[in-house]
């Protein structure tokens, strides 16, 4: 690990669902500008390591830490408000809601939520809004330049690709720090998950500052994009080094690559 | 206004002729008395929609409606005008269409918390019947003046409808439900064992009098007399056009968009940092301030109070206008709200039969419209914009 303060840090970390222990202890460091992979086999934690640092569950014991502040109790929209976004394992878009309001839902702190403002100074509200279609415009062109020009379309008519973009998008609209990405490839083609991480580096290639938590099971995805990778089995951690090492740990072959 | 390609902005002549011919297949109906005629002309009305629907008509009024919806709205209320031009002198009449623009206010409050927010709130008629009981207990015993006191029965709603933020934040779905039924039917229970708000008796409410305007005194102007019902004709028609402007601004806001963001998924809004409980509580307190305004208003056209009309029955009817118009669209709220109200008034000889007839109604729009006669197109923030 570099000598640089990490960026989020997890210390002890325990979950238990009745009697299943999803998080046992789990210490877990992410510098600035990282991209750490999080894999495991199924059941062991990546999800819920995800939904406790994003406040969806508290933690029974231990402690989260990101930019010098204490969240571990910290609800979800105050995690957002720190510099977290994330994307979610099963697709979690608003679909009757267009496309351009999907990303919006993830501009929420960018956006005034004034009553006053919102209801009765329209022309601000108009400037404010124009500026905002401007970006999220932006933005989803990096992904695809077609559905830049269907940004008042419903998101329910568009195939699980654009799905995804979206929901990238909407994680990336407010600037966010820290990306927690859960799973991006599930219900895509290969193809289609190596477009999707290249213009992922894309925009962080424009924003140095973000850092990046990707749980995967593609392991192609895995190898190409992260500086390092982190192994969970039952909660806890078995490995941690770049991919090439953990791949080849004799404990995580057999927790998780299956034994030959 | 007719340019070439996809982004043209449509022309207003289909919603224009849409809002003339309901305008006046609304005239029509309120003016026959014969039960034959209105029956037939109630089964012309819906042979013409669905003949129009199979046509495809309704895709340009819609298209319509998004590119010049303010001067549409404007429209309408000259078309409300004509209406009520037409019957000047006729009480009764007019008397039903104060009704429907009333309870068009009302159901615009439900629709914020229903619609958008996804808070379910069966005691609607409940929120209506205190701002009734509010006009007829600050008319009878102080002199303040009834504009405040139309003020004062939104925000006594809004209070009263705070209590329930509680249990109702707390519980989710049905039983967020179940929380608001009960309190319909003890609202109802409390109205008639409390003697100074009449008990089950009711009460009376005085008269509106605005800067010493009374209103239930007739109006001549160049000889030509009009009912003294015109008078609230003009405030409720002001009422319902504040509260359309309001929620339609609400809905083309970052607030709007909260709302149906936090409805459609509590946990993903909360990962993008909505804080779900506020915007819950400014849905049910804004929603219940409406409602309130227009039962206040309703207290005084009336003239009169009683715990039966402000029943959990009536709620329900309330939430039938939303589902027969379209959750989340105030103008398919707007034509719900007119066929529910005035097609059992006219059909004097079904009047027992008015909950078999929501039923059918409700069923048949849930079966073959599910989301109402006019379903709730994707957010427009601003008529007619183009990128």
């Amino acid at each position: 690990m570099a000598a640089v303060s990490p960026l989020l840090q997890a210390r002890g970390l325990v979950r238990r669902f009745g009697g299943v222990v999803a998080l046992d202890g789990l210490d877990l460091a992410v510098a600035p500008n990282e991209i750490l992979g999080l894999i495991g086999p199924n059941g062991s934690g990546k999800t819920t390591f995800f939904n406790v640092v994003t406040g969806i569950y508290d933690a029974d014991e231990g402690h989260v830490t990101f930019d010098g502040r204490d969240i571990t109790k910290a609800a979800p929209h105050a995690v957002y408000q720190a510099g977290i976004s994330r994307t979610f394992q099963r697709s979690r878009l608003s679909l009757p809601l267009s496309i351009f309001d999907n990303i919006m839902v993830g501009n929420h702190k960018h956006l005034n939520q004034g009553l006053w403002f919102n209801l009765f100074t329209r022309g601000a509200f108009k400037r404010e809004f124009e500026a905002s279609y401007h970006a999220a415009r932006a933005l989803v062109e990096v992904f695809e330049p077609a559905l830049a020009e269907r940004m008042f379309e419903p998101a329910a008519g568009l195939p699980m690709i654009d799905r995804r973009r979206i929901e990238i998008c909407r994680a990336l609209i407010s600037g966010p720090k820290l990306l927690l990405l859960d799973e991006p490839s599930a219900g895509m083609t290969h193809e289609e998950t190596t477009e999707l991480m290249d213009d992922i580096l894309l925009v962080r290639e424009r924003n140095k500052n973000l850092t990046i938590i990707i749980v995967e099971h593609e392991m192609g995805v895995i190898e190409r994009i992260t500086d390092r990778c982190v192994v969970l089995n039952f909660g806890r951690k078995i490995a941690d080094g770049p991919y090439r090492a953990v791949a080849s740990d004799a404990q995580v072959q057999e927790a998780y690559l299956g034994v030959e | 206004m007719a340019v070439e390609g996809n982004n043209a902005r449509a022309t207003f002549l289909p919603g224009l002729i849409a809002l003339a011919a309901a305008t006046v297949y609304m005239v029509a109906l309120l003016a026959v008395e014969q039960q034959a005629l209105i029956i037939s002309l109630l089964f012309a009305g819906i042979a013409a929609v669905v003949a129009a629907a199979w046509l495809g008509l309704f895709g340009s009024v819609s298209r319509s409606f998004a590119d010049h919806e303010d001067a549409l709205g404007l429209f309408a209320v000259l078309a409300l005008l004509v209406v009520a031009a037409y019957f000047h002198e006729d009480h009764f009449v007019l008397l039903l269409v104060i009704t429907v623009l009333l309870y068009g206010v009302a159901t615009l409050g439900l629709n914020i918390q229903f619609g958008y927010a996804g808070v379910l709130n069966f005691a609607g008629a409940s929120f209506f019947g205190i701002g009734a009981y509010t006009s007829a207990v600050l008319n009878t015993y102080t002199v303040l003046p009834h504009l405040l006191v139309l003020l004062a029965g939104g925000l006594l709603a809004a209070l009263i409808g705070s209590l329930l933020l509680l249990p109702v934040l707390r519980t989710r779905g049905h039983y967020a439900a179940v929380v608001t039924i009960a309190f319909a039917l003890l609202f109802k229970t409390f109205l008639e064992v409390n003697d100074i708000v009449g008990g089950p008796q009711g009460m009376r409410v005085p008269s509106m009098k605005i800067l010493g305007w009374s209103f239930n005194d007739g109006i001549e102007i160049g000889g030509v007399s009009f009912s003294f019902y015109m008078n609230y004709f003009v405030v409720s028609l002001l009422l319902l056009i504040g509260a359309f402007v309001l929620v339609r601004r609400l809905e083309r806001s970052w607030i709007g968009l909260n709302l149906d963001a936090l409805r459609l998924d509590e946990t993903a809004a909360g990962c993008f940092g909505l804080d779900i409980v506020r915007w819950k509580i400014t849905a049910f307190l804004i929603g219940n301030f409406i409602i309130g305004l227009a039962g206040a208003m309703f207290g005084m056209v009336g003239g009169f109070v009683a715990p039966n009309n402000y029943s959990f029955a009536d709620s329900l009817i309330l939430v039938s206008i939303l589902l027969l118009g379209g959750i989340g669209n105030p103008w398919g709220l707007m034509a719900a709200t007119f066929i529910v109200v005035v097609v059992p008034e006219k059909l004097q000889t079904i009047q027992e039969y008015r909950f078999l007839l929501y039923a059918l109604m409700v069923i048949a729009v849930l079966l073959f419209r599910p989301e109402g006669l006019l379903p709730r197109p994707v957010r427009r923030y601003f008529p007619g914009w183009r990128p």
